[in-house]
């Protein structure tokens, strides 16, 4: 019996309650990068890249070039003195191609095939003006697809993930490993630049799944098995570590029957996400939310989906939105808890009967680590139901709605129906003005 | 005062006997007689329940040299359809009253025979006895072999309601027009065509005959001329002259004058007989066709290879021969155009003339509501040019028939409007003012009748009905008048016509000698007596009009008040426009087409206090349409009806002119059902300008609705899914049941676009999101194989973006409806017991959705602020309160008109060009089971 907690047909605090399905990808859709206020541009395993017009919905553009899968897409605005603000994505496949297109005219600007393997990851460093390609080794390129330097060949397995951090250096996720590297201006020339290995960091089981800056002075790093590491983004010294969140046995408060059998699948740190105070983390099914001043779990939902979760975000309203392989997005709310749990009533009960907005107290599990400080728990507050396979990451754009990508070739815009009414509704007298209908006609 | 409800009861003796007896007998004004035929166990407003026919239907009858008049076919070519009438007898009546003058033969003073090119006369006939009334269109075609080289034939439409042949005359002669058109181009090409082969055969005879001359002359050399050569040149001589008559003949038919075809704005089938003759005579050689008319003569060329043969010089105008049929006068394709135009023709006013001008009505509306009428409406038809003379009369129905019209209208807006549109199609010629005094009583009648018209009218209907039926009272006027039709037209122009645009843009004078068109109105007026003759001559200047307020003075006596003299008698007379108008469908109101006529400021008119629709649909009128431009509104139908303008008809056989107020007029009622249903019992409904399969979905469609109405308890809020937008999915193992269900249900969907409506019969795949956003009603299938294990899976899944009733097992999960509005629409207890009654309630509750969603939608200070500082909020209590208290919605209601509402915004919004992403909109509410 799951006992994910469900959310009734009423979802009061759901806004989304008009969608548009965007067709065209032909295959898993898997990244969504946003270019400007309205626009995205999505790719995925068909090599296709579309923009989107995230208002109306609207395909702008289809960009093809690439042959193989998209392996990493990044947004890349160069805004830089003079010149005109121009759009542009970077875009990486498994064809070990990346190219720079334009997305106002849908061009593409650039294209580069001179990798030894697939370029998995893509960071931009406005400040420097370059941008970092990370495969089996990391490579510096300026803005006209110059390659500056690169490292030597790293490992076979590449790259997983790039972060920027300050004075000029990035963490690279290799596998378990973190390495810091240090970007450096090379003597000979305005616009060389020199890549230095700084430090290697060893402290986590297995793979780094998930890096991910919190602030100038702090980064986040999750492993396979459920490691959660904070660092020092300027010493690169551990802070703190949550190895073992989803045992139960530190979690006295919570049902033994609600914990699972513990596969490195269950725990897996799959993608994090932060905001000033906290770190949110999708591991599992579950997320849970770590307090990096108090330095513990302040609040989770330890089966928040049916099956893994694959990206979360939080939103500025104290809202979370996570979306899992189970197809649904859900969006939960951080909830400071009135009263401490005495006796938590096993969740299955409920849901059941499938009072979803019964069981909230109970069905959370905070994380009890004192006794006076105030505990927090994580409410569903709606979910989104349209994909028909695994949500593979979304987008959200503020009052415009939310993009959802999956692995059934869609994209969904999610939309708040009032708001969308009411658009209309001013759409339609500008056109009646525009018409002259407006007038009385006698 | 006593209502309809209660004249009525009184009317029933068995029932009510002791009752009657004990109270106080009924004033003698306010008894209603019993319906004559009740005992015949007929439907009591079937008035004409004494013709021999059942049904309406097409006669074609000829005039035949030999036997005279006779039936040829009759469509429907069914025996049952005729029934009893008889069709000898009618063909004779029909066939007497033609006035085409055709005058062929040798006219004085020409050497040849002559063709004349005689326009179609068009004669409306009522023969009461028989119960029949019959539009009749007379047509000349040609015959090498008939005397004269014509053969007088007609077309008619004989129904038992003489009130739809009267308001359905433009309409009945704009399609008998085509179809003769269509018949008269395949007879001119027949005839060419038989000129030719009889000019081949001349000549053939002519050589022969030239061989043996000179053969003789060979062979005799005395010098003299035996008798036999003298013969021989005698015959040769004739056959030349027939040669030269009959080329001239040929010459004539070619140039059949072609330009009336256009200037009378129909070519019916000629490009397409362009077309087809370009087919045909690919392989032809033209050289048989001297170009004289090059625009034409490419019609004639036909010339199939023809073996000629000798021929005897004396033609043989012998009786003993048999002339040709009908089918062998016209050109094969022709003649099966004209019969499927007969067919459609057929088709197109069976019914009930109510059926036929609400159609008519609706559809004009229709046309006016372009905003909405996408949404519940079949607007596939809007798309399709309407037929140019259909709607000539009525301006306005068409968005670009309006212009010229309008001009002349502000001109003479007293004056009969559609005069002008009028005569393009039919000649309007005023016949014989003499005889019409003699029998037209009805000018005064119409006076005596509008007094006194609202007071007890089953009385009068049931009077005039008596009158009819006692088959003293009829005139054929036709047999006399044919005679005299030329000069009486003549000495028509003389009188004071109507100054009208007619007057200025006319060649009635001309045309008129010709007297090809003509209405014949026959009159069933009984009550001579009581017209004062004075009045009779004023009537020719009675087509004006007459303001209602005078008619609601009651007890205005109009006999004494209208001046008799043409002159001074002119604007009194004018106020009674209104009346006469209408009256001209009893009387032999030759000059006064204006019977289907708007006025102007009819339209205008407010209608009666309580909106009632208290008179039959008329012919629409489209003076009042500038004001209502595109918005739909709820009473429509009345604005576009005169609630005064009363049908005359059934007033005439008044005899006592009494006093009459507004509410004695508001209790006739169950007039107006009476005076519409004349026969909507003995006919089936008309497939008026929808196709007949489409009139059969509907009607299915509605029967269905009513059975699942009645079946289902939950009926209610399905439909509401259906009306606000939530997908019903319709879950059954067996695809029939399934499909009948959807069916029944698709009447309630409410289109998105403007293309199709959003519904799959049939599914057996899962569904998927998409699906929901292009349909909103789907039929799926259950099964229980793995694959239906996904089905069913799917339907869990997107549960909330659906209603399921699932067929099999009655049962319907869905969010609760408290409104009102579908209860109104779909009450389990309804009366109504035909499917197609039931569509046409649902239409009508739907429309009146569209127009709250329209007003919803329009107004900008229900979706913008009115000041800039107005906050978002009160404009949504603004909102929200319109929907309550303006328009009356209650919960679940408002959600109907918001998603009708949401459909006309993006419908309006959407560029024409592109489609636009469908969108989904859902609501977050929980659903219940509902169970049988």
């Amino acid at each position: 019996k799951s006992s994910v907690q469900t959310i009734g047909e009423e979802q009061i605090q759901n806004p989304y309650t008009e969608l548009l399905v965007l067709k065209g990808h032909q295959d898993i859709v898997r990244f969504l990068v946003q270019i400007d206020d309205c626009r995205f541009a999505s790719a995925g395993d068909d090599g296709i890249i579309f923009l989107w017009n995230a208002q109306t919905g609207e395909k702008l553009h289809e960009l093809h070039g690439h042959t193989h899968k998209i392996t990493a897409i990044a947004p890349f605005s160069s805004s830089d003195g003079t010149e005109e603000k121009t759009d542009m994505i970077i875009t990486a496949s498994a064809d070990r191609t990346v190219i720079v297109w334009d997305c106002t005219s849908g061009r593409q600007v650039q294209k580069v095939s001179c990798f030894h393997s697939t370029v998995k990851c893509l960071t931009v460093l406005q400040r420097l003006n370059v941008w970092l390609s990370g495969g089996s080794d990391l490579c510096v390129w300026n803005r006209k697809l110059d390659l500056l330097c690169k490292t030597s060949h790293l490992t076979d397995a590449g790259i997983s993930a790039l972060v920027e951090l300050p004075k000029n250096c990035v963490a690279a996720a290799v596998g378990k490993e973190l390495i810091i590297f240090r970007l450096s201006a090379s003597n000979n020339g305005s616009e060389g630049w020199n890549v230095l290995e700084v430090k290697r960091l060893v402290d986590h089981q297995d793979n780094i799944l998930s890096l991910v800056s919190v602030n100038d002075l702090t980064f986040v790093t999750g492993s396979h098995v459920g490691e959660l590491i904070v660092w020092d983004a300027l010493d690169w010294t551990k802070r703190a570590a949550e190895c073992n969140f989803w045992d139960s046995s530190v979690h006295p408060d919570v049902q033994p029957e609600i914990k699972l059998s513990q596969s490195p699948n269950e725990t897996s740190v799959q993608h994090l996400t932060s905001d000033e105070e906290c770190v949110f983390a999708a591991v599992g099914k579950g997320i849970y939310v770590y307090n990096l001043q108090m330095k513990r779990v302040i609040a989770c939902q330890r089966t928040a989906h049916d099956s893994s979760v694959l990206h979360i975000e939080k939103l500025p309203n104290r809202q979370l939105i996570s979306c899992s392989e189970d197809g649904s997005v859900r969006i939960w709310e951080l909830r400071e808890k009135q009263h401490l749990p005495a006796e938590p009533v096993p969740t299955g009960f409920f849901n059941m009967w499938g009072f979803g907005r019964a069981n909230k107290q109970v069905n959370q599990a905070a994380k009890k680590m004192q006794e006076n400080t105030p505990m927090y728990f994580l409410e569903l507050v709606g979910d989104l139901i349209g994909h028909s396979s695994a949500v593979q990451m979304f987008l959200y754009f503020g009052e415009l709605g939310l993009a959802t990508c999956s692995a059934d070739h869609l994209i969904i815009l999610w939309k708040d129906g009032e708001r969308e009414s009411s658009l209309r509704s001013l759409a339609l007298f500008k056109k009646l003005a525009q018409n002259g209908d407006l007038q009385l006609k006698l | 005062m006593i209502s309809a409800p209660d004249v009525v009861a009184f009317t029933r003796e068995e029932e009510l006997e002791d009752d009657l007896y004990r109270e106080p007998p009924l004033p003698e004004e306010y008894s209603v007689p019993l319906f004559p035929f009740a005992g015949q166990g007929a439907n009591p407003w079937a008035k004409v329940a004494g013709s021999k026919f059942t049904r309406d239907f097409i006669l074609i009858s000829e005039f035949s040299e030999q036997v005279g008049p006779q039936p040829l076919l009759t469509i429907p070519d069914d025996a049952k359809v005729s029934g009893t009438f008889d069709l000898n007898y009618f063909s004779l009546r029909i066939m007497s009253v033609d006035y085409q003058a055709s005058f062929v033969g040798h006219p004085p003073g020409s050497a040849y025979p002559k063709l004349n090119f005689v326009e179609d006369s068009k004669v409306v006939l009522g023969d009461s006895k028989e119960g029949a009334f019959a539009y009749v269109h007379h047509l000349t075609l040609y015959d090498l072999e008939a005397r004269g080289f014509v053969r007088p034939f007609c077309m008619a439409y004989i129904s038992a309601d003489e009130h739809k042949i009267m308001q359905q005359f433009q309409e009945l002669s704009a399609e008998f027009s085509k179809a003769s058109e269509c018949l008269k181009t395949g007879n001119r090409k027949a005839f060419a065509n038989e000129l030719e082969k009889k000019l081949k055969d001349l000549d053939y005879t002519r050589t022969v005959l030239h061989n043996e001359t000179e053969q003789q002359k060979k062979a005799n050399d005395k010098g003299y001329y035996t008798t036999q050569a003298i013969e021989k040149a005698n015959e040769l001589a004739s056959v030349e002259k027939s040669i030269i008559e009959h080329q001239d003949l040929l010459r004539q038919i070619r140039s059949y004058p072609y330009r009336k075809l256009k200037e009378s704005e129909f070519h019916p089938y000629e490009p397409e007989c362009a077309l087809d003759r370009a087919d045909v005579d690919g392989d032809q050689d033209p050289t048989a066709s001297d170009p004289t008319e090059p625009g034409e003569t490419h019609l004639y060329t036909h010339m199939p290879s023809y073996t000629p043969k000798l021929i005897k010089a004396k033609s043989a105008k012998c009786f003993d021969k048999k002339l040709k049929t009908l089918k062998e006068l016209c050109d094969v394709y022709f003649f099966t155009q004209t019969l499927d135009q007969l067919h459609h023709i057929e088709r197109t006013f069976r019914g009930d003339v109510c059926y036929l001008l609400t159609e008519q009505i609706s559809r004009a509306l229709l046309k006016q509501q372009s905003v909405t009428n996408f949404l519940f409406e079949d607007v596939s038809f809007l798309d399709e040019k309407p037929p140019e003379k259909q709607y000539r009369g009525c301006q306005g129905l068409g968005q670009d028939a309006i212009d010229e019209k309008c001009s002349e209208e502000s001109l003479a807006p007293k004056v009969v409007i559609s005069l002008g549109s009028y005569k393009s199609s039919v000649e309007c010629v005023p016949i014989k003012m003499e005889q019409e005094m003699e029998d037209s009583e009805e000018p005064k009648m119409s006076e005596s009748v509008m007094s006194e018209h609202q007071e007890n009218l089953d009385y009068l209907d049931a009077d005039i009905k008596g009158s009819i039926s006692s088959g003293e009272s009829i005139e054929v006027l036709g047999t006399e008048k044919s005679g005299s039709g030329l000069t009486k037209s003549e000495s028509q122009a003389s009188l004071p016509v109507i100054p009208s645009p007619q007057a200025g843009r006319s060649k009635v004078g001309s045309r008129r000698t010709v007297s090809e068109d003509s209405i014949e109105v026959l009159s069933t007026c009984p009550s001579e007596s009581l017209i004062p003759e004075d009045f009779k001559a004023s009537y020719p200047s009675a087509i004006n009009e007459e303001p209602y307020v005078d008619d609601d003075e009651g007890g205005l006596r109009f006999t004494p008040r209208l001046n008799p003299g043409v002159d001074d008698g002119l604007d009194d007379i004018s106020k009674q426009e209104s009346l006469v108008q209408v009256d001209a469908a009893c009387c032999i109101g030759k000059e006064s087409p204006n019977f289907l006529e708007p006025l102007p400021e009819l339209g205008q008119k407010p209608c009666e206090e309580d909106g009632v629709v208290r008179i039959p649909p008329q012919p629409y009128r489209a003076a009042e349409q500038g004001l209502r431009g595109g918005f739909p509104s709820h009473d429509g139908l009345s604005g576009g009806l005169q609630p005064y303008e009363l049908d005359s008809r059934y007033l005439t056989g008044s005899r006592e002119v009494s006093k009459s107020s507004l509410d004695e007029c508001s209790d006739s009622m169950s007039y107006i059902s009476s005076a519409t249903s004349t026969c909507s019992d003995r006919t089936p409904s008309p497939a008026h300008l929808a196709c007949a399969t489409g009139e059969r979905h509907r009607k299915r469609a509605g029967q269905n609705a009513l059975r699942f109405i009645r079946q289902y308890p939950f009926a209610h809020p399905a439909i509401y899914s259906l009306l606000s937008g939530r997908t019903l999915v319709v879950l059954g193992e067996d695809e029939a049941m399934v499909k009948k269900l959807v069916t029944a249900l698709s009447i309630f969907v409410p289109n998105c676009g403007v293309y199709a409506k959003p519904v799959k019969h049939w599914v057996t795949s899962p569904l998927h999101l998409v699906d929901f956003q292009k349909w909103k009603l789907i039929g799926l299938q259950r099964t229980v194989s793995p694959a239906g294990v996904n089905v069913l899976h799917a339907l869990s899944r997107y549960s909330r973006y659906l209603s399921i009733l699932d067929a099999d097992s009655k049962t319907l999960r869905c969010p609760l409806y408290k409104g009102t509005v579908v209860a109104r629409l779909a009450d389990h207890r309804t009366q109504i017991k035909r499917g197609s009654t039931y569509y046409m309630h649902v239409q009508s509750i739907l429309t009146q959705l569209c127009s709250k969603a329209f007003l919803f939608t329009f107004c900008h200070h229900l979706h913008l602020p009115i000041s800039e500082r107005e906050s978002e909020e009160s404009v949504v209590n603004r909102r929200i309160n319109f929907l309550k208290l303006q328009l009356g919605l209650a919960n679940e209601d408002i959600k109907i008109v918001q998603y009708l509402a949401e459909l006309l915004k993006l419908h309006y919004i959407q560029e024409p060009g592109q489609g636009g992403n469908p969108l989904l909109r859902f609501d977050y509410v929980p659903s219940f089971l509902y169970k049988i």
